[in-house]
């Protein structure tokens, strides 16, 4: 993955921070709130979502199970369509390979369509490095690009800012990349789309080089799917005469009909649309309609070791939906940020460890930040049960040790002593009891709790020993 | 890198000729074979049964609610016969204030036969190949019918063929026109519509005007695509 | 009707009342209640952490302690959930026939006994707090709000956000203790909305968390398990 994330502190530090701005956390709680009754309106629409749901994730189960038939087939049918196959095990690889794609146009400029490939290996910045401009042209992708900014949502990437926020950094940013913003500029959301369209239009009239990446693959057909609301993709994959798509392994599915699930699924759950004001699809390329050259960078960048974990392998049914982080209160309040990943929330808890490994404080921190509610595996549409993956993943933290995780295993021993022994176990609880006058609510070294709760008071005796008592006069009145 | 033995395929294996990049061959085998090896031992995964509805919509109620969900999210809707289509047509670029008008190789002839009557000056502009994008960008509507329409989602599906033209004409444009036959091009929903459509044709997919969510989740209409889709449902 | 109480580790040290409550309440009922001395913690603070090793004797202990009992009933959904969820992953055959037998009260009382009125009364105004393992893993759903609705002198007030978490999570509670915290205060925020005296819930883990960010700010708030209001009679009011 991108370097960019390197070196992020573990998610609690981060997170603190987040739940101490009260701006973020007004913004993050309006979006996620919006969102979130408006999604469950669109999906009860439809009676047979459950059914829906099973067969998205059996689809995609099925296809992970035989990935290797259907890339090969997939690539067969973009060949024959007229298209160029790349396959790129990691994020260098890819990023070279589409560097010299664009340099050997002779262009030096290109327009994006948003895509989470592309920002997860850092293209971007690559491409700058080669003396390549990178124009994002989602809306939020370019108050992003624009603000100097990360994403923190993988539909809405500046979820974090408020219309009055993104109005400022139109107004103050829009002319060091092109266009500047209209004088006068107000907050009003449409006002500020029609900024980005003035601002971006001269960019896609002039673009001879489009870079997207797709939501699904048809391995039957070659076809390449994008979903989108605002038109950019469209004027990404039809004005320019080349077209990159850097698109993960696991975005195939084997055949034309399959695509009737996730069309249905996808734009319920992401925007709670019946369906998103656009989609596009094409196969290969198509006789002077759209680009003339098109070229498909097949990217594994942790995939296939994802794909090797029986239990973690189910994130990769994933459809990019976040419908798990607008209902996740964790995100709600850490914002994306504090997930150190281009895939924040509950699918990037699990997502980003997996594709990265567990190394580094931040990945090994992720499986962490939830408090496993369920509230994700409610809304995934395609059934990833992300509190299994997470407790599968803390399994493989604590085995690897390290930084806390010994001293914590050493007490869970312990504990797991006493509870095997019930006697020792009375026998505590009786010392505590004695003793609970003196204990204060705030316990030294106890901070992570007593910072903001009070300790519960302990009881003058505990169940078993009521117990006992009640017993023993239950066998006296004969009852 | 190592190549491996099956690396004959190499670098981009298609017609349009390899880029030369060096290293996909062996990349190709070694992501395959690293699939191969992740998946050996993973347990069945039969095809998915496909036991969701194919429709949620009766026959009867199928255009109502197309005309339904596409005025939800903002498109104009009109009925018409073909009697009154080509004044319909004529009023709506009128009213629009169109000076000139996209219009894809193969428009039935008579949607566009009442033109004259309400304004003489309407240009009619040909979806030329060779016109450049800037040169579409300063024309004020187009005009196009349509491959199907989804009721259930509100979807208007075109897919490039001569009365619809060239994906950009319907894209850069701010002012779009689409005609739906509605006695054989509506389907109830997205399952009926599968089979329908030709995956080797471009598609493209229309459920209203341009919008965004991207500014607090809320949704606005109107960005990069057309601004304003008038559907004209057209009876026989 | 015979049932084991599995009382869980927490309420067994620190809310014995709950236990107390759930014998009272069964008793009244005409339930048999043992309680099979031998139990302790089902596991799941260590499971859920990432010691499935560790867990591994615990859910051997637990299985044996309640071998031969139909009914196996606890005054925890999170509990409940983590026998009937994980124990037929983590242990043997006899692990899951215990995760088949176990049922979190609600559930017994409703669909065992077979009961919504159970005779209680308690005069205060009550908002209730469904756990999230009561609520989205065992699909508790409308039983434990037909319960309240049935006690005499209650008033039942919607809580606000109430399918949220409440910020607990077991050792989330400590390892990203801000933002449990903050997901705590938000959840006593709406429960003091609703002006109740009372928030109740079925987890006396998740209560813990919200009474210590109550008793810390001071809220007009008590918490109390839905045991004991469902133990509280005229004769015999709880405390």
């Amino acid at each position: 993955m991108s370097g960019t994330y390197l070196g992020m502190p573990a998610f609690p530090v981060a997170a603190k921070e987040a739940v101490g701005n009260e701006t973020l956390r007004g913004n993050l709680r309006h979006a996620t709130h919006t969102i979130r009754d408006k999604r469950a309106k669109a999906v009860a629409e439809l009676d047979d979502w459950a059914l829906l749901r099973e067969a998205g994730k059996r689809i995609k189960d099925h296809t992970l199970r035989h990935l290797d038939r259907y890339l090969v087939r997939l690539e067969e049918s973009v060949t024959a369509a007229g298209g160029v196959v790349h396959w790129a095990a990691d994020a260098d690889e890819a990023n070279r390979i589409v560097a010299e794609l664009v340099k050997a146009t002779g262009e030096t400029e290109v327009v994006k369509v948003k895509s989470m490939a592309t920002q997860e290996i850092g293209l971007n910045e690559a491409l700058e490095a080669e003396g390549i401009s990178a124009y994002e042209t989602d809306l939020a992708e370019l108050i992003v690009q624009l603000g100097d900014d990360r994403p923190s949502h993988i539909l809405v990437p500046a979820i974090h800012r408020n219309r009055g926020e993104i109005r400022d950094i139109f107004r103050d940013r829009m002319g060091a990349w092109g266009r500047p913003a209209p004088d006068g500029l107000s907050d009003t959301p449409g006002e500020l789309a029609e900024a980005a369209r003035l601002h971006l239009r001269e960019k896609f009239l002039r673009a001879k080089v489009g870079i997207s990446g797709a939501n699904f693959m048809v391995a039957e057909t070659g076809t390449l799917v994008v979903f989108e609301s605002e038109g950019n993709g469209r004027m990404c994959l039809t004005l320019p005469e080349t077209l990159i798509s850097v698109v993960g392994i696991e975005k195939v599915v084997p055949s034309w009909r399959d695509l009737e699930v996730f069309l249905q699924t996808l734009p319920r759950s992401s925007t709670a649309e019946r369906m998103n004001p656009y989609t596009s699809m094409w196969t290969g390329t198509h006789d002077a309609d759209g680009p003339s050259t098109f070229h498909l960078v097949l990217l594994d960048n942790g995939r296939t070791n994802t794909l090797a974990d029986e239990v973690g392998r189910q994130a990769l049914r994933c459809i990019r939906c976040s419908a798990c982080l607008n209902v996740c209160p964790v995100y709600e309040r850490a914002g994306g940020h504090a997930y150190g990943s281009v895939y924040p929330g509950p699918i990037g808890a699990i997502l980003s460890p997996q594709l990265r490994g567990i190394q580094s404080e931040i990945d090994a921190s992720l499986p962490y930040a939830s408090s496993l509610c369920g509230a994700c595996y409610d809304v995934c549409p395609v059934a990833i049960d992300i509190p299994e993956v997470l407790v599968h993943l803390r399994e493989r933290v604590a085995d690897q040790g390290g930084k806390g995780h010994r001293l914590e295993k050493a007490a869970m021993k312990a504990a797991g002593w006493v509870f095997d022994h019930p006697r020792v176990m009375a026998a505590g609880e009786r010392a505590a009891s004695k003793t609970r006058r003196l204990h204060p609510s705030k316990l030294p070294g106890a901070g992570a709790w007593t910072d903001s709760r009070d300790l519960p008071e302990l009881p003058p005796e505990s169940f078993r020993d009521w117990w006992k008592k009640h017993h023993n006069d239950r066998k006296d009145t004969g009852t | 890198m190592s190549t491996g033995a099956g690396a004959a395929s190499g670098t981009g294996t298609g017609r349009g000729g390899g880029t030369g990049t060096g290293t996909s061959g062996g990349s190709r085998e070694r992501i395959l074979a690293r699939i191969r090896a992740a998946v050996a031992d993973a347990p069945d995964a039969p095809e998915a049964a496909r036991d969701y509805l194919e429709t949620h919509t009766p026959d009867e109620r199928v255009i109502d609610l197309l005309a339904e969900n596409l005025a939800d999210y903002r498109a104009l809707v009109h009925r018409t016969d073909s009697e009154g289509l080509p004044t319909l047509i004529a009023r709506l670029l009128a009213e629009r204030g169109a000076r000139t008008v996209l219009v894809p190789p193969l428009l039935p002839a008579f949607w566009l036969s009442a033109l004259s009557s309400v304004g003489t000056d309407l240009i009619r502009v040909e979806d030329d190949p060779t016109a450049t994008a800037r040169e579409l960008d300063v024309v004020d509507s187009v005009i196009t019918g349509c491959a199907l329409a989804i009721a259930e989602t509100g979807t208007l599906v075109l897919d490039a063929a001569p009365d619809q033209g060239r994906r950009r004409i319907t894209l850069v444009p701010d002012h779009h026109i689409c005609v739906v036959r509605t006695a054989d091009q509506v389907v109830g929903s997205v399952p009926q519509a599968m089979p329908l459509l030709d995956p080797t044709r471009p598609l493209t997919w229309i459920s209203g005007p341009s919008a965004t969510s991207d500014i607090e989740l809320d949704r606005v209409e109107g960005v990069h695509g057309p601004r304003t889709l008038e559907v004209i449902l057209l009876t026989e | 009707m015979r049932a084991a109480l599995f009382v869980t580790c927490v309420n067994d040290a620190v809310y014995p009342a709950t236990g107390i409550a759930t014998v009272r309440l069964l008793e009244r009922l005409g339930v048999d209640v043992d309680f099979p001395e031998a139990q302790t913690c089902c596991g799941q603070p260590q499971f859920n952490t990432g010691y499935r090793r560790e867990t591994e004797p615990l859910v051997r202990r637990m299985t044996r302690a309640f071998e031969g009992y139909d009914y196996v009933v606890t005054p925890s959904g999170s509990c409940a959930a983590m026998v009937r969820h994980h124990y037929p992953k983590i242990g043997d055959e006899a692990a899951a026939s215990l995760a088949a037998r176990t049922y979190e009260l609600t559930e017994f009382l409703v669909d065992v006994v077979g009961v919504t009125d159970v005779g209680a009364h308690f005069p205060h105004t009550v908002t209730y707090h469904p756990s999230c393992h009561g609520l989205r893993l065992l699909g508790l759903g409308e039983r434990p709000r037909k319960l309240l609705e049935s006690v005499r002198g209650l008033e039942l007030r919607e809580l606000p956000g109430a399918d949220e978490c409440c910020g607990f999570g077991g050792t989330f509670a400590v390892k990203n203790s801000d933002v449990s915290a903050a997901m705590g205060q938000d959840k006593v925020s709406n429960a003091v909305s609703t002006g109740a005296e009372v928030l109740c819930g079925a987890d006396n883990s998740c209560l813990m968390h919200i009474g210590g960010i109550v008793s810390r700010e001071g809220a007009p708030l008590r918490p109390v398990h839905l045991a004991e209001i469902l133990a509280s009679t005229e004769e015999e009011p709880w405390s």
